[in-house]
């Protein structure tokens, strides 16, 4: 077996040395009864050829977004991921190492890691930035848990323009504690009413831009009422990449803001795994959940990283830590680290540019069809339409022809009848004119 | 002996050391307006950002391709890992990351899936979800699998509101989580989160689960007990199953925290031990890359009292065709799922790795991963045990514990110790936990490594021992000393955090 | 004059005017190791004895401060944020923590003396 560096005669030398007849001896703390032999109904190993083989088969079942016309957002965004970051982020050393509990042989990944703190404060207009979360939805419900901490209060606000995973997320990962959650009615006009909401009871309001149906929304209004009540203002951004064009939410007066990073620098992967950015005041980091990584000298005077603030985590505070997170999501961290530098000041507005571009000639391509009607007046790379039929069977029938058109909102909202026919639709660097007139012309034939 | 090793950074112009090369900072290279990526011109059309647009820049570096990749590979050379070296850190299980694992997870039609396409165009995505689950409950005997927990802290959460959940049903969620002192940091951190208060139980001589101290612990109160096995000190609790059997008649539910699983893979089905339900580290036991502090997954198996209160979402079988059940509306009357734990499907790309790994090793080579695991670690106990202080009988089973008995009187404290092994090559094993014992050296060989390997880490712990008693206290302080960077003053990044570079005020 | 007194949890307590300053012990300075940050209470709250008002932590550890007494939490030590190394330094004096307006003074009666507490951390070795 390729992975299994024993040999049968190494084994017979080692069980000699500690004295034991055969390997199974070694197991006899486990009850006699239970021992399991050849008792499991599973197939014996094989070779790559024939894995590979096995996964080919999985992925020929699959209509891959690279062979068709796509048009799919809800929260995670096709792009291009230059060549150099999968290169680098397979390197050995960024691949097969531990969380950098020992400084002195970790400062690769612990210097990755300050860099991508600094580039998460500077996309968000924060101050301070943890070293990632496992994804946006999980960053969302530390949020609520932290905010808690902040202000001693036991009660949150979620917008209706909340992406709803992040929402259920929040829901359940909160619910066995003292906080209470309210959650808003899905909103894709932006015509919920915060303000009127805010008070000295809420811990915080969680909110996102561009929203779940490609909404943007200024916040510094909102974030005026929350500060003089004491509440403190949550920021959701599904689409990193919306950073380089809108402005920041730091800017807005975010207390806490959830990023969801899978954008950038690594592959949709049907959705996992991705990385939760997640930053924040200086003056809350000591509430703040998740690793650290902090500057720092060697006894030689040299400057070098550590995990710094950890009496915050589980591994010391145990029942009392700020989250019971252990992993995070460091190698998606460093995949997205790798293409924000790669991509610069003036590559980040670019690839902004571009997407919002495209969603524009989207917009002009599908408002034309008949019957098609643009909801959201204000968006970054993603828009709500209102069909004339219900969207997920138009969506299936789109699928028929080879094109992932959309991502229908009664997915998510079955209870709500009145979402039935709006489509989500999303465009970015990687949509040509081409295959947009190739939807358009799909769409006609469909409401037909 | 300082001549030997320089205690200063060496004596070049740059302070660089041969293939050690000192790196700034991305912000401090670059010039503005650079980039390392091309792209097309944005189409020419008015734009609908409707007013809430960026008007200052982001402050990025602007470097070319090559720029970046020299940083970043320069930076991967300060990095101990797996690949490089012997990484025997106790409870982490750094076994080799199969490289098929990373080819199949990238192949187009699989590592390109969009979470949101129509379930009709991922038909195979949920057969490969489904195969994973196949593989996770028959190797465990289990009725049920949760596969979206991205981790497994997150996993632990994800079995103990199952468990709450069926607690409610039956009419009282109960107060009280029971968790031997031994236990991961995580358990008692992840029982708060769900709303339990939690009860320490303390262990026997022997390092294992005292029952009688159990037996006085339980009543109508407790919801369930989360128990590490193999335990934290490498070894078996053999009195599992009247545990299981206690727990159970006080109605209570037994959490295994399967973070050890990788000892017990194809030895036992953890069904027959009286487990209720179990995470399983992905990244740990199924070899999935750890990535310098993830991605991991931790997918929970589920007995059948817990299975249906399984998270969303999950995939469901409908004759020849997969579905992917995402709402309470779809689930149907049977499922009673506790809500939902993580965006999107879970972790995906790491579930693919696993599956490889399976499927390459199948059930005979699963069973030999655990015998060789186990084998080396009792390999290490056996020829280390007369040096160093073993604080418990073996065998152990696929860590091998010891205490700073040794180091009794010699000035070296088990991070001097492990600070020398460093520069020795190795990656040092886990020191001070658990926390059971005095100063622990807790050691994970996997069964990635060979005898060979072995032999020489026990050679060089041998030599470091003797050392050690041999009044040589200041060379381990010293230690390391080749090194890229030597010891941090973590007091001083604890008391004046600088958490992010700014740029210098003129 | 003050008067001081200690608690098994190695806290001090130096008493005034119904006004207590509290602190940590040498000795539990010395256990702790570097001090990097203490969590301080509001002004203003009421606390009641046992309860844990404050949390101290070094590099690895983070230790709960349990309040000797019962009362209203009157002023804490703000150069505590700037300079936790005080705590290291001068543990009985300038490291102090908060100061309490006792509302139950004869809990006082429970705590040690300076003799008995020394004997007490004498037999803890």
């Amino acid at each position: 077996m390729r992975y299994l560096p024993l040999s049968a005669e190494d084994r017979a030398a080692m069980l000699a040395a500690i004295g034991a007849g055969s390997v199974d001896d070694l197991f006899r703390d486990i009850p006699a009864e239970v021992r399991a032999g050849g008792t499991f109904k599973l197939p014996c190993h094989q070779d790559e050829m024939a894995v590979e083989r096995a996964f080919h088969a999985f992925a020929w079942r699959n209509l891959s977004p690279a062979c068709a016309p796509t048009f799919l957002g809800a929260g995670a965004y096709r792009h291009h991921i230059p060549a150099a970051v999968d290169a680098l982020i397979q390197r050995g050393e960024f691949l097969t190492s531990y969380t950098p509990y020992q400084p002195e042989i970790s400062q690769g990944t612990l210097q990755a890691l300050f860099e991508f703190q600094t580039q998460v404060c500077l996309l968000t207009g924060m101050e301070v930035s943890n070293a990632s979360m496992y994804d946006a939805a999980t960053a969302c419900a530390e949020a609520v848990l932290m905010a808690a901490r902040v202000t001693r209060r036991k009660a949150a606000l979620i917008s209706g323009a909340v992406h709803p995973h992040y929402a259920d997320v929040i829901l359940t990962q909160t619910g066995h504690t003292d906080i209470a959650c309210e959650r808003l009615s899905p909103d894709p006009l932006g015509i919920e009413d915060l303000m009127g909401r805010i008070d000295e009871g809420l811990a915080c309001v969680v909110v996102q831009t561009p929203s779940f149906f490609g909404r943007l929304a200024d916040f510094t209004a909102l974030s005026a009422q929350c500060r003089a009540h004491g509440v403190l203002l949550v920021v959701a951004v599904p689409e990193p990449v919306s950073l380089g064009a809108l402005m920041p939410p730091g800017e807005m007066g975010a207390d806490i803001v959830a990023v969801d990073g899978s954008s950038l620098g690594m592959p949709l992967s049907f959705g996992g795994p991705g990385v939760g950015l997640f930053a924040t005041r200086e003056k809350y980091v000591r509430n703040m959940p998740g690793r650290l990584v902090g500057e720092t000298l060697d006894v030689d005077g040299r400057r070098g990283w550590v995990l710094t603030l950890s009496t915050r985590e589980q591994h010391i505070r145990r029942e009392k830590a700020t989250s019971n997170i252990c992993t995070n999501s460091g190698l998606c961290a460093l995949a997205f680290s790798i293409h924000v530098a790669l991509l610069g000041d003036a590559g980040f507005a670019k690839l902004a540019a571009v997407n919002h571009a495209a969603a524009c000639a989207l917009a002009r391509k599908v408002g034309a069809v008949k019957g098609v009607k643009v909801v959201t007046p204000a968006f970054f790379n993603e828009f709500a339409v209102m069909l004339p039929k219900p969207a997920a069977a138009v969506v299936e029938a789109l699928a028929e022809r080879g094109i992932l058109g959309g991502v229908p909102v009664s997915r998510f909202y079955p209870m709500f009848p009145e979402m039935e026919n709006l489509l989500l639709l999303s465009a970015t660097e990687l949509n040509t004119d081409a295959e947009m007139s190739v939807l358009a012309k799909a769409l006609t034939e469909v409401l037909k | 002996m300082s001549d030997v090793f320089p205690s200063m950074p060496a004596g070049t112009v740059t302070g660089n050391r041969g293939l050690v090369v000192e790196e700034p900072l991305l912000f401090e290279q670059g010039s503005p307006g650079g980039s390392g990526v091309d792209l097309p011109e944005p189409r020419d059309l008015p734009d609908a950002l409707g007013g809430f647009r960026r008007t200052g820049p982001i402050g990025l570096p602007g470097l070319s391709e090559p720029q970046v990749v020299r940083h970043y590979t320069r930076l991967s050379q300060k990095n101990y890992s797996i690949d490089a070296g012997f990484y025997p850190l106790g409870s982490c299980t750094m076994k080799y990351n199969p490289r098929l694992n990373e080819k199949v997870a990238r192949l187009t039609g699989l590592g390109d899936l969009h979470p949101f396409q129509p379930v009709s165009t991922v038909q195979g995505a949920l057969a490969a979800m489904d195969a994973l689950a196949a593989w996770l409950m028959e190797l465990t005997g289990m009725a049920g699998v949760a596969m979206s927990p991205a981790a497994g802290a997150h996993g632990e959460l994800c079995g103990l509101m199952t468990i709450r959940a069926a607690q409610e049903a039956k009419g009282n969620p109960r107060k009280i989580i029971l968790v031997p002192e031994s236990a991961h940091g995580t358990n008692p951190a992840s029982a708060a989160l769900c709303g339990y208060s939690v009860v320490a139980i303390p262990a026997t001589e022997d390092g294992r689960v005292d029952i009688a101290a159990l037996q006085e612990k339980l009543s109508e109160d407790v919801a369930g007990i989360m128990l590490t096995n193999p335990n934290t000190c490498g070894l078996f609790e053999r009195d599992v199953r009247q545990i299981a059997e206690m727990v159970h008649a006080a109605g209570a539910f037994f959490y295994m925290d399967g973070a050890n699983f990788n000892a017990l893979i194809g030895r036992v089905k953890i069904a027959d031990l009286g487990v209720d339900a179990m995470h399983i580290n992905l990244h740990k036991t199924f070899s999935t890359p750890h990535g310098g502090g993830g991605p991991g997954a931790g997918p929970t198996v589920l007995s059948p009292a817990l299975a249906a209160f399984a998270p969303l979402p999950f995939v469901r079988k409908s004759g020849d065709a997969y579905e992917l059940v995402e709402t309470r509306a779809q689930a149907g009357k049977k499922a009673q799922p506790f809500g939902r734990m993580k965006g999107f499907h879970g972790q995906f790309g790491v579930m693919l790795r696993a599956l490889a790994y399976a499927m390459s090793l199948g059930a005979d080579g699963l069973r030999q991963t655990s015998g060789d695991a186990v084998l080396n670690a009792n390999y290490l106990l056996a020829r280390l045990k007369d040096v160093l202080t073993a604080p418990f009988e073996g065998p152990c089973m696929h860590e091998a514990l010891f205490d700073d008995g040794f180091l009794k009187d010699t000035g070296v404290t088990t991070l001097d110790f492990a600070k020398a092994l460093i520069d020795e090559g190795y990656h040092p094993m886990t020191m001070y936990f658990p926390l059971v014992v005095h100063g622990a050296l807790l050691m994970e060989p996997t069964e990635s490594e060979s005898k060979q390997t072995l032999d020489l880490f026990v050679e060089t712990v041998r030599a470091l021992a003797a050392k050690a008693r041999a009044g040589e206290a200041d060379f381990f302080h010293a230690a390391p000393r080749l090194t890229p960077r030597r010891r941090l003053d973590e007091t001083l990044a604890a008391r004046k955090p600088v958490l992010r570079w700014k740029p210098q005020e003129n | 004059m003050a008067k001081i007194y200690f608690s098994e949890e190695h806290e001090w307590i130096s008493v005034e005017g119904g006004v207590g300053t509290v602190g940590i012990t040498e000795y539990a300075q010395e256990q702790l190791g570097d001090v990097v940050f203490v969590e301080l209470p509001e002004i203003g709250g009421a606390v009641d004895k046992g309860d844990d008002v404050a949390v101290v932590e070094s590099v690895k550890a983070a230790s709960e401060v349990y309040s000797p007494v019962s009362g209203e939490i009157v002023e804490i030590n703000e150069d505590l944020a700037e300079a936790p190394g005080l705590v290291n330094q001068s543990a009985e004096a300038d490291g102090w923590f908060y100061k309490i307006s006792l509302s139950e003074p004869s809990e006082l009666d429970d705590l040690m003396n300076r003799q008995e507490y020394d004997a007490f951390v004498e037999g803890l070795d």
